[in-house]
Parts: structure tokens; C-alpha cells; sequence
């Protein structure tokens, strides 16, 4: 084991930073679904990639640029998340239930995915992409940076609209006795479309930053599943800020420990801190 | 027993298939079928019996997997050793997690979910980054195979045979005996099962370890079955979702259920990926699993045997009325009379306090309760009752104090050793288990309580306080159709099949009407015409005046007064309590 130099730390550091950023995108949706809703939502993973697909095909094929698609993603993946939240409400579906339902749901987007951009791998080479700035000795390529900017404002946003609101006061209190809640005049069942929908919305806005700075294949929606699950934990269901907090976190730990050890040592880390964690507070989770 | 006769029946059936000499593609499918019922049966007899979630099966069977790559082709041991190793491995593994895991209250449900995935992904890196992949994985085609069988397509269908049904027959006796009850129990409501005795934290990790070790022999099998093993391959996500897909889709209440789930699936993914729509046949998976989801949440079996159940109360209902009175007639009502005071008491509490977070809910209490009485304790809201029955049922442990029950210490022992000694508690608000018959929860507490029955004792026993409790007509419908009054009834039953010394019955006659009322304390009274010793708590005065021998007060966690009903209530610092103290003239 050696110790990196000072410019290879901070680039790790940095990285682990961006990479955290986008940990906390992809789980800011999935935890306000499982806070607020109670639902374990599988097919967010497979969301954000249809997203990303989407980025890249209405980029490529379109010619728009990638971040005005948002204005036509946003909007589609609130819908599909409020269909998704009728289904369940019409169903009454348990929340371990809800785990199989959306699983089903990961399939059938995969599939969709296979069939209209095959399992080949694809790189969206936007404008963005070739970008960087230098600060001092360290490399900041722009797709990352737009990506820890759009994860850090969805964050704040969420968390000031679930403290400063009415909304968001009703969604808390919906989410902690619902009866109770509805007893105050809360409409549960509109929350929880609201709910549903903006986590859609935001599974589209992480698709964006996954077209911008990974590159894409189908099978890519299971390997973020472990990773993501552990950073939404970590952060707390139903707390925007957590799963940024978290992200970086692990982002950071991971991206140093490659640097320090090998690259494929970094998943003990992530892990092994969530597992100190859930047993050490488990009522943190 | 008929079940267990025919399961051998097909399994002779299917063990004479590679005498057929059929193409051996028709073997691996086979073996493939019997893979995946070992995998999902063994994840339902911890996930679906106890509903601890496991999303951790990949690790277990992965362990079984380089358990047998790493002995077989570095050590060069016999591939068939090798299997018991694989399964010891993964259930020693599943001990260490357990060891920690299931002593913190707290991690169930998703969370034990995530952990045991967590586990994977350590578990995977571990192995990937050491000399037992190391990276590259581990070629196993020069491991000598046995000769069973005319090939080596048969010798793993023989083997992957032999183990889905020794799986299946584990699963189906685990759900009927103990073990299986107790899960069963866990799963509705872990805290209740302990103070009815079922001891949790043995039955979880045995549960655990066996789910664990058939998982790990399934996976000694399958490394040299693909003869090539990888880390990403082997841990990755597709073990444990498609075993908790199998097993729901199949229905996980039911012995068999996993096994009929991972038939299908596994001959949907064949069918399709074998043909020239595998993309579509994929999509088609997902639709089957989201409308068998939705439209049978309790999967494929559990419909079924909600059918079958409600045909057995049926005839129930019929046979009712004749056992009834028989029971009724056998019902001997000997008065037990409270023990002379120079007796020792059944049970001593010492100086027993207790605090919250800063609220003292007892301080100091000292009491004690005399084989045969009835002590009535009252107190305003808030004055410790139901802390004080939290901590001597074991529930909550004390900060200080002794509790001796017929001479034994049992200040902070688990709350399933302080049931086995003969304290049953009911519950305020009835917390029966919910996926259990009204019969079956009352054959529950026979099984664990003091008297610990056989499973045919202990129906007899549930048969005939179901009947004391006048539910016998309920017996075999869920505790949801229950109204409250008969809730409360099944708490009072359920106490009763355990056989308790000491009764402990917490407000059992809050939100009843007064008919309900006066038929309840009828029932109380004929439990200590059985012989038990009750700790009465509750509010509706008149019902305490008429069956208390004894009352104590408690008040912010102190005693403030103890004797007979009359002295009792008219004690000033009784009054002052309830009422306030009197205003200055």
C-alpha cells in the first residue's frame, strides 16, 4: 500500500465527490418514495437509465442539447410516476410487495431498452463532454460539475419544501400517522401522487446526469442498485438531505480507498460502513 | 405423513429419469428446476416463515460455491466431501452475521434486508481481492466427477434431485414442528412470541443456519456443474431477487410454495431465453410477476389454502355445539382460596425502578402477590402499571431491583424463560397474531407456555379454552374478523392455554360495554377458579371491587397505598390521586 501524493488525494477526493453527487441523485427519489410512501421503489434504477436513454437519443437523433430534453423528461416521468402511484393504491400493495412489482417494472423498461438502443454500449458526446477547467493542480471536467450542481440544488429544494411548506409539513405527517394526518384534513392519496410523481421527475433529472458523464448499457441498471440502497439508508428514508450527505460520504470514502489500495477494494467500504452503521444505530435508518 | 410418502413416491419416479437415456439437455433443464427449489425453498424457511427478508441468499450460496471451487480444485478433495464443508461454511457464516444481527431489536423488516445484502457485496469484494479468486476465477472442468449414473448430466441431476427433495422435506417438517410455529409467530409479532415463550433470538439463527448451509451445498454443487466460476457471476443480484420472486410468486406461508414458484419461473426463463423472443419472453417474466403480484399477494399457494380454510370452518360450526357442552360439563369449578399470609408469596418485587429517558415510570416499588389472589393494581394514567408489567413479563429490563417469582430471580432474564417459569401477560390493546386462526394462536401458547405440549396436546388444550372463552365458534377464522370483544377474549384464552401460575391482565375490560363487562369478569373469575394467581389492572372500578382480594396503588411510579379494596379506596393519598388534593377551607 502506498500513499498518494497530495494532487492524486485531492483528485480522488474530488472525484469521490462528483460520483457522490450523482449517488445522492439517483438516491433522492428512491428515498422519498420509501419515507414518505413506504414503497420500495426497484424501478427508479431503471427510470433514470430510461432517462439517460432518452437524454441521448433526443440528443443525438434530435440535436437538442441535453439539458433542455429536462423540459420535456421532467414533465413525462411525472406522469409515469403518478400512474405507477395509482397502480399501487388501487392494489393496496404492501411495501415488500412493492419491491416485486417495481422489479417486474425494471424488467419490462430493460427490455424496452435492449430492444430500442440494444445491449451495445452508448457515450453521449454533448458539448459538455470535453470541458474541463483546471483549479490549482486539479482537473474539474464540466458533466461532473453540472451533476453535483443539479444533485445540490434538487437536494435543498426537496428538503426546503418538506420543511417550509404546508405541503410538506402534510406529506411528513401523512408519513408518520396517516390516519392522524387525514384526521387534520390531510388528502393523503393527492400527496402521495405528488410524492410519486416528483420522484419519477427526479429519476429523470439523475438520467440526465448518467447520459452526461457514465456510459450506458441495459445490465448497467443492476449495478447501482447495492450502492444506492446504502447511501439511502445511510441518509435516512424520507430526508432529502441524507442521501446527498451520504452519497458524498461513500463517494469519497470509495474514491480515496482506490487511490490508497486497489480499485476493486472499494465496494468493502461502502458497505462495511453500512453495516457498522445500521448495527451500531439501527433507529438512525 | 401422506405427504411425506408421496414426496418420496416422486422423488423414486424422478430419480429413475436418467434410465430413460434421454438427450441430456433434458437433465440440465431438470437439474436447473431442482437448483432453484433448493435455493427458494431454503431462503422461505427463514424469509417467508419468520419474514426476516433476507436479500443475502447470493452470499450463502456463494460461500458454498468457493467453498467447493477452492477444496476440489486447489486441494484436490473428492467433489462429494466437499458439499457437507460447502454447507458448513455458509452456515457458519450465517451464524457470525446472526450472532450480531438478531440481538439488535431494531434491524428487521427492510433493514435486515439491506444488511444481509450488504453482507453480498462485502463478502464478493473479499473474495475477488484474496487468493481464493484472486480475479481471474476458478476453473473446475479437471475436478474428477463421481460415477453416479450413466452420465455426468445425470450424476448432477441425481445430486440436485436428492438435495431439492431433502430441502422440501426440511421445509414441510420445519413448518410443523416447533421450530415452524415459532417463526410463524416471529413473523406477526416478534415481542409477543417472546413473552409467550418462544425463545426468538434460537429460533432466528437456527432458521438462519439451516436456510444458510442448504444454500451453500446447492452452491458446492453448482460450481462444478458450471465447472467455471467468477465473483460477479456468483454474487451478483439475480440469486437473491429470483428467490424472493419464486418464493412469493409461489407463496411463502406454504412448505411447497417456493418450489412450485421456481418451477414456473425457472421454465418461463427457459422457454423464453431458449427461444427467438428472449427479449420479449424477458418482458413477459416481469408482466407475469407484476399480475400474480397484484392480483395474489399471497402467491399461488396462499390462494389456495385460503380456500381450503374457510371449508374447514364450515364443519367446525356444525361440530361445535357437541364438544361445547361436553367441555362445559368437564369444566370443575374448585375455588382456590387465597393462601394464609405467613405462605411465601408467588411473586416478591423489590425496590424495582425504571426510567425513560429522564421520566422515572417506577421508582422503588415494592410488592409482592400471594399464590391464589387477586391483587387489582390501579393508578391514574401514567403511574407505571403497565411498566410494571413490561418489566416483570420481561419485556423491558429494570434499572435496579429484584423481581423473584416462586423463589427465582428473574430481574432481567429473556422474557420466553420468564414465560416458561409460568408468567402469561395479556395485552391492552389485543395483539393477536394476525396471519394465525384464532385456533392456532391459541395452540401456540400451549406449545410454548408453562406447560410446553406436543402439537396434538396442544390443539386438545387450544380446543378446550377456546371453549372456556367462548370462541369455539371462531376457532378457525383470522384474529382481523374478531370484534373486540372477542380480541380480548382470545388475549384471556391464549394466557389460559399457557397454564400460567401468575396471570397478568392488562385493562382486559377497557372499551367494553357493561354486558361485555360483566361476562368478562365471569371468565376472570373462573381463571382463578382454575387455580391461577391474577395481577388485575385496570380502571372500571366495580369490576376491581368485585374481584380484587388485595389492591395496590401506584402514582408517578411510587406506591401509595396497599390493602383491602375498602381501606384502599378510601385512603386520602388514593383520593388525593385521583382527585386532586382537597382545597383549603
Amino acid at each position: 500500500m502506498n500513499l498518494p501524493g497530495g494532487t492524486l488525494l485531492g483528485q480522488a477526493v474530488l472525484s469521490g465527490i462528483f460520483i457522490g453527487a450523482l449517488y445522492g441523485l439517483l438516491g433522492l427519489g428512491l428515498s422519498l418514495t420509501w419515507g414518505l410512501l413506504g414503497q420500495i421503489n426497484l424501478a427508479h434504477f431503471a427510470l433514470a437509465f430510461l432517462g439517460a436513454y432518452l437524454t441521448y437519443h433526443l440528443a443525438t437523433v434530435g440535436g437538442l442539447d441535453p439539458l433542455v430534453t429536462l423540459a420535456l423528461i421532467v414533465p413525462g416521468f411525472f406522469v409515469l410516476g403518478v400512474a405507477m402511484q395509482w397502480l399501487f393504491a388501487r392494489f393496496r400493495v404492501s411495501p415488500l410487495n412493492s419491491l416485486l412489482v417495481t422489479f417486474g417494472f425494471t424488467v419490462i423498461v430493460e427490455t424496452v431498452i435492449q430492444s430500442v438502443w440494444t445491449a451495445d454500449f452508448r457515450r453521449l458526446e454533448s458539448a459538455y463532454a470535453s470541458v474541463n477547467f483546471r483549479v490549482g493542480t486539479l482537473f474539474v471536467p464540466l458533466p461532473e460539475l453540472l451533476t453535483l450542481g443539479i444533485a445540490i440544488a434538487l437536494s435543498l429544494g426537496a428538503w426546503a419544501v418538506l420543511r417550509y411548506t404546508d405541503i410538506g409539513r402534510a406529506m411528513r405527517a401523512a408519513a408518520e400517522d396517516a390516519p392522524i394526518a387525514a384526521a387534520f384534513g390531510v388528502d393523503e392519496r393527492r400527496l402521495a401522487y405528488l410524492v410519486s410523481g416528483a420522484s419519477a421527475a427526479l429519476a429523470g433529472a439523475a438520467g440526465l446526469c448518467l447520459a452526461l458523464s457514465q456510459t450506458l448499457a441495459p445490465a448497467q441498471i443492476y449495478a447501482w442498485i447495492g450502492v444506492i440502497f446504502a447511501v439511502v439508508m445511510m441518509g435516512g428514508p424520507g430526508r432529502a438531505l441524507g442521501p446527498l450527505v451520504a452519497g458524498i460520504v461513500i463517494g469519497v470514502s470509495e474514491a480515496v480507498t482506490m487511490a490508497v489500495t486497489a480499485p476493486s477494494w472499494a465496494p468493502v467500504v461502502s458497505f462495511s460502513l453500512l453495516i457498522l452503521l445500521l448495527i451500531a444505530r439501527p433507529g438512525r435508518a | 405423513m401422506r405427504v411425506l410418502v408421496s414426496l418420496a413416491a416422486i422423488a423414486a419416479a424422478l430419480a429413475a429419469v436418467p434410465l430413460l437415456g434421454l438427450p441430456a439437455f433434458y437433465e440440465s433443464f431438470l437439474y436447473l428446476v431442482f437448483h432453484w427449489i433448493v435455493l427458494a425453498t431454503s431462503w422461505n424457511i427463514l424469509s417467508g416463515y419468520s419474514g426476516y427478508i433476507s436479500f443475502g441468499h447470493g452470499a450463502f450460496f456463494g460461500a458454498g460455491v468457493y467453498t467447493t471451487a477452492t477444496l476440489a480444485a486447489r486441494y484436490d478433495m473428492p467433489f462429494l466431501w466437499t458439499l457437507p464443508l460447502a454447507g458448513v461454511i455458509a452456515a457458519a457464516l450465517a451464524l457470525c452475521i446472526g450472532l450480531v444481527v438478531f440481538r439488535v431489536r431494531r434491524v428487521r423488516g427492510e433493514l435486515f434486508a439491506l444488511l444481509t445484502l450488504a453482507v453480498t457485496f462485502v463478502l464478493a469484494t473479499i473474495i475477488l481481492n484474496t487468493s481464493i479468486d484472486g480475479g481471474p476465477g476458478v476453473y473446475l472442468s479437471a475436478v474428477p466427477l463421481p460415477k453416479l449414473g450413466p452420465s455426468a448430466s445425470s450424476m448432477f441431476y441425481l445430486l440436485a434431485l436428492a438435495l431439492a427433495v431433502a430441502t422440501l422435506v426440511i421445509a414441510y417438517i420445519v413448518r410443523r414442528a416447533r421450530l415452524g410455529r415459532g417463526l410463524f409467530a416471529i413473523h406477526d409479532d416478534e415481542d409477543v412470541a417472546e413473552v409467550m415463550g418462544v425463545p426468538t433470538y434460537r429460533f432466528k439463527l437456527a432458521a438462519f443456519a439451516l436456510s444458510c448451509a442448504l444454500a451453500g451445498i446447492a452452491g458446492g454443487i453448482h460450481a462444478v456443474f458450471v465447472s467455471y466460476v467468477m465473483v460477479g457471476e456468483t454474487f451478483s443480484i439475480t440469486v437473491p431477487l429470483t428467490v424472493v420472486l419464486m418464493s412469493i410468486l409461489g407463496g411463502t406461508r406454504h412448505w411447497a410454495g417456493p418450489a412450485i414458484g421456481a418451477t414456473v419461473i425457472t421454465a418461463l426463463m427457459y422457454a423464453f431465453t431458449a427461444s427467438d423472443y428472449a427479449i420479449a419472453g424477458k418482458a413477459a417474466v416481469g408482466v407475469v410477476l407484476i399480475l400474480v403480484i397484484l392480483f395474489m399477494p399471497q402467491g399461488l399457494l396462499g390462494r389456495w389454502r385460503g380456500r381450503k380454510k374457510t371449508m374447514a370452518a364450515a364443519v367446525e360450526v356444525r361440530g361445535a355445539g357437541a364438544v361445547g357442552s361436553q367441555l362445559a360439563a368437564e369444566r370443575v369449578p374448585a375455588v382456590a382460596t387465597p393462601e394464609p399470609a405467613g405462605a411465601p408469596p408467588l411473586l416478591v418485587i423489590e425496590r424495582l425502578s425504571k426510567a425513560f429517558e429522564g421520566v422515572q415510570a417506577l421508582r422503588n416499588v415494592t410488592l409482592d402477590v400471594r399464590a391464589g389472589e387477586v391483587l387489582g393494581l390501579l393508578g391514574p394514567n401514567g403511574s407505571g402499571k403497565s411498566t410494571l408489567i413490561n418489566v416483570v413479563s420481561g419485556h423491558f429490563k429494570p434499572d435496579s431491583g429484584r423481581i423473584v417469582f416462586r423463589g427465582r430471580e428473574i430481574a432481567g432474564i429473556p422474557a420466553h424463560r420468564i414465560a416458561r417459569a409460568g408468567i402469561a401477560r395479556t395485552y391492552q390493546i389485543p395483539r393477536p397474531f394476525r396471519e394465525l386462526t384464532v385456533r392456532e394462536n391459541v395452540t401456540l401458547a400451549a406449545m410454548f407456555g408453562g406447560a410446553t405440549l406436543a402439537r396434538a396436546a396442544a390443539e386438545r388444550e387450544a380446543t378446550r379454552w377456546l371453549e372456556f372463552a367462548r370462541l369455539a365458534r371462531k376457532a378457525d377464522a383470522l384474529p382481523d374478523e374478531l370484534n373486540l370483544h372477542q380480541r380480548k377474549f382470545l388475549e384471556l384464552a391464549r394466557a389460559l392455554a399457557f397454564r400460567p401460575q401468575l396471570v397478568l391482565l392488562d385493562e382486559v375490560l377497557s372499551g367494553l360495554n357493561p354486558a361485555e363487562i360483566d361476562s368478562a369478569v365471569e371468565l376472570i373469575r373462573d381463571i382463578r377458579a382454575q387455580g391461577a394467581t391474577i395481577v388485575l389492572v385496570e380502571h372500571v372500578m366495580r369490576a376491581v371491587i368485585a374481584l380484587a382480594d388485595r389492591i395496590v396503588v401506584l402514582n408517578h411510579g411510587d406506591v401509595i397505598a396497599a390493602g383491602a379494596p375498602a381501606a384502599v379506596m378510601g385512603d386520602p393519598a388514593v383520593v388525593t390521586a385521583y382527585l386532586g388534593a382537597p382545597a383549603h377551607a
